[in-house]
């Protein structure tokens, strides 16, 4: 690592996306969230580092996890939490975001964590209001906070993530997962192979850094980890749909029982919610191969980490 | 009323002379070298500005009737003077919408109220529904001077056969909105490098190309005017190249934006709505191409697109934002800066470009720089340097991408139905 974080000067104000974040930032994000990861196995598992914050959670989309996850970061840390969540067609016929934020920014709030679908929703914040604003998801942009426990994750497992290979596969072009994912990895060195459909994939997705491939077989042969990717069931039915069925897409880029059995090493990862029988049979999701729960307890960590640093606490 | 001290480009002057110019009851009654004011005479010093035959944007809306918080008339037109537009034809896309012949009338008499000329352009279809198509023949007769369903392309392609019939026989253009709605929806920005780093959804290029080549072939088999609307892409500047080359009557316009920004700027100004237009601001290839179209003719005209939103219209989250920025203000700015000041076109082509071509796809009058013409003139320079702060905005609206941005070259003031505006900056 080339960073000493010993002395690392923390200056981000926001988490907007990882674009905006260097790679020692990342690894400063990172080694934090190992101090907060350990407090989760305690008895008591709680600091009482923002105590005398207040967060709201601003979820203009449905969000189980992400929304669950932030919220226990910040319980667990002793900050008082408001939720706000909205269907975007009302508050379109309604008062605008800008008004909505400028009146809970006015209740004296520390930090938004915000959900939206659309892209650039977080950056429109901050030209609104001071608080500290966490991306939690905007649109098919980026998903930070997911990126940086993913990220975690395959630390667990690969303490030095340079020169390791991680395929990431299934729907790439609505996936604000993957984006902050190819931001993060290739700024820690990684290679990025992503897997799927060409009617996935984003045009020119190239020139973000990454391998693009068609075939299951060979990237699962290739990858250190794999990371399938949940494809959009909600989508399905709705336009022009970008692949025959679900059917034909589980043949062809479903990871199946006989693939751990084919190539020994690899690690499953997936951001969930998991469409069993879809992206993996469900007995891949539920082997020993898969740290996909190991996902969701990081993330709590992460966000700890992400909310400590962001409310102006440098290291732990 | 003399004017002093200007240098006249026209079809028959190079801008390189000085001249004054005396009018009387509206009409140029002299041109010399010199001129002495009579007594009791007004009389400006324009210290050396060009003058030119007034200019026209052949694209623009005035939101009136409908959408008077948008835009009305009267500060469409102020507007449209601060950017050296003495003529404007406005789109249709009104509340109603401009396809019956009384709307069309409404809209001439509100701009008889400016010194401006009010052009409408009446809808091809009525209700702007792509239907059927309204009563051109009638529009025609109350003034209209030309045919489109503005953002809404002609999608039926029998109906834009019939379109380009009738129009043919009233020896009227249509001017089509290009962009096959199947591939672009739901776009928000241009579908490339840019909008796959921000996950935006793309307007692709072949989406508008795709849609040109349609009305190019049926053109071509009608004998029908198409002018291709705010040409973007590289592609569609190809397209209309060919097509006059073949002799199709086909004509094309490019937005001043289209030929000076990229998509690049969505992600460098962090989403700014202001930068979201449609069709939307394409890569550096397509800039390029839109300059070259502008060198070899392929382009014959510079326009605006000048789509005034409100505030609280535009500030709101990117895909939510109306498409459209203002632009009558700023058109020759960005002319001069990416055009003349680069030595692509010289000021004979961009007077061109901005009056005498319009007027000829609109079949309009142009206006003569010569004794006993009406005086209908624009007053510009290339020098001066500028801030387009918002203080300085005539339109109702102030959605802009250059808003608060430092401009070279202005155009100082209008002569048109007998009144001088002087566009003083505030």
């Amino acid at each position: 690592m080339s960073v000493d974080l010993e002395k690392y000067n923390f200056t981000q104000k926001h988490l907007l996306g990882l674009a905006d974040y260097s790679a020692d930032d990342i690894r400063f994000v990172l080694e934090q969230a190992k101090y907060f990861r350990e407090i989760l196995d305690r008895p008591v598992p709680k600091v009482p580092t923002l105590r005398d914050k207040t967060i709201v959670n601003l979820f203009y989309e449905n969000s189980t996890r992400t929304r669950l996850s932030f919220e226990l970061a910040q319980k667990r840390m002793g900050a008082d939490v408001v939720n706000f969540s909205a269907s975007t067609s009302s508050t379109k016929k309604g008062e605008s975001l800008k008004d909505t934020i400028q009146n809970i920014s006015s209740m004296k709030i520390d930090m938004v964590v915000v959900r939206h679908e659309s892209p650039g929703v977080p950056h429109f914040l901050t030209q609104c209001v001071d608080a500290a604003i966490l991306n939690a998801g905007d649109g098919a942009h980026e998903h930070p906070t997911q990126a940086l426990l993913d990220m975690f994750t395959m630390q667990q497992i690969h303490p030095e993530l340079k020169g390791k290979k991680i395929a990431i596969i299934g729907d790439i072009a609505y996936s604000r997962v993957v984006r902050s994912n190819i931001i993060g990895l290739t700024k820690l060195g990684a290679e990025v192979v992503i897997c799927g459909p060409k009617t996935l994939m984003p045009v020119f997705v190239e020139d973000l850094g990454v391998t693009v491939s068609h075939n299951l077989e060979e990237t699962l042969a290739w990858c250190d980890i794999a990371m399938a990717l949940r494809i959009q069931l909600e989508r399905q039915g709705k336009g022009t749909e970008l692949f025959p069925s679900l059917r034909e897409y589980h043949e062809r880029f479903g990871i199946k029982l006989s693939h751990l059995e084919k190539y020994p090493d690899f690690k499953i990862m997936h951001p969930g919610p998991i469409n069993r029988g879809v992206e993996m049979e469900s007995e891949v999701a539920d082997s020993d191969r898969a740290i996909i729960l190991n996902q969701v307890t990081n993330g709590v960590a992460v966000r700890m980490a992400v909310l400590y640093l962001l409310s102006g606490g440098n290291r732990v | 009323m003399l004017l002093k001290n200007l240098r006249p480009v026209s079809k028959e002057h190079n801008g390189k002379d000085t001249i004054d110019i005396r009018i009387q009851d509206g009409k140029i009654s002299e041109i010399g070298k010199s001129l002495k004011a009579e007594k009791g005479e007004d009389a400006h010093d324009f210290e050396g500005a060009y003058v030119s035959p007034g200019w026209m944007d052949m694209h623009i809306h005035l939101r009136e009737p409908g959408y008077e918080h948008k835009e009305t008339i009267k500060t469409g037109c102020a507007a449209a003077a601060f950017g050296g537009f003495t003529a404007v034809a406005c789109m249709p896309n009104t509340q109603p919408a401009t396809h019956t012949r009384d709307v069309v009338e409404y809209i001439i008499k509100k701009g008889n109220e400016t010194p401006v000329d009010v052009h409408p352009i009446g809808c091809v279809t009525k209700d702007r529904a792509g239907k059927s198509i309204a009563e051109m023949g009638d529009m025609k007769d109350g003034g209209a001077v030309a045919f489109s369903d503005d953002g809404d392309p002609v999608y039926d392609s029998q109906v834009m056969r019939v379109a380009l019939e009738y129009s043919s026989m009233l020896g009227m253009p249509i001017i089509n909105h290009e962009e096959d709605l199947a591939l672009s929806r739901p776009g928000h920005m241009n579908e490339g490098r840019v909008s796959t780093r921000l996950g935006l959804d793309g307007t692709p290029s072949i989406a508008e190309e795709t849609m040109i080549a349609r009305d190019i072939l049926l053109a071509e088999y009608t004998g029908g005017h198409i002018h291709v609307a705010h040409i973007s892409t590289k592609g569609a500047v190809d397209l209309v190249r060919e097509g006059k080359k073949k002799g199709i009557n086909v004509t094309t316009e490019v937005c001043a934006h289209h030929f000076d920004l990229t998509d690049e700027e969505i992600e460098k100004q962090k989403f700014n709505t202001n930068f979201k237009m449609h069709p939307p601001l394409r890569t550096q290839e397509d800039v390029d191409a839109m300059i070259e179209g502008l060198v070899d003719g392929t382009i014959d005209v510079i326009c605006t697109d000048h789509a005034p939103h409100a505030i609280e219209e535009k500030e709101v989250e990117f895909i939510y934002a109306p498409n459209g920025i203002i632009g009558l203000e700023t058109a020759w700015s960005i002319s001069n800066m990416r055009l003349f000041k680069t030595k692509k076109l010289d000021l004979q082509q961009l007077v061109e470009k901005l009056c005498y071509s319009p007027r000829k796809i609109l079949n309009l009058e142009v206006p003569a720089l010569e004794e006993g013409a009406q005086a209908n003139l624009t007053f510009f320079n290339t020098d001066e340097e500028w801030t387009f702060d918002p203080k300085n905005v005539r339109s109702k609206s102030k959605n802009s991408p250059y808003l608060n941005k430092k401009l070279t070259g202005r155009a100082v003031g209008i002569f048109n139905r007998g009144e001088l505006v002087i566009n003083e900056l505030r």
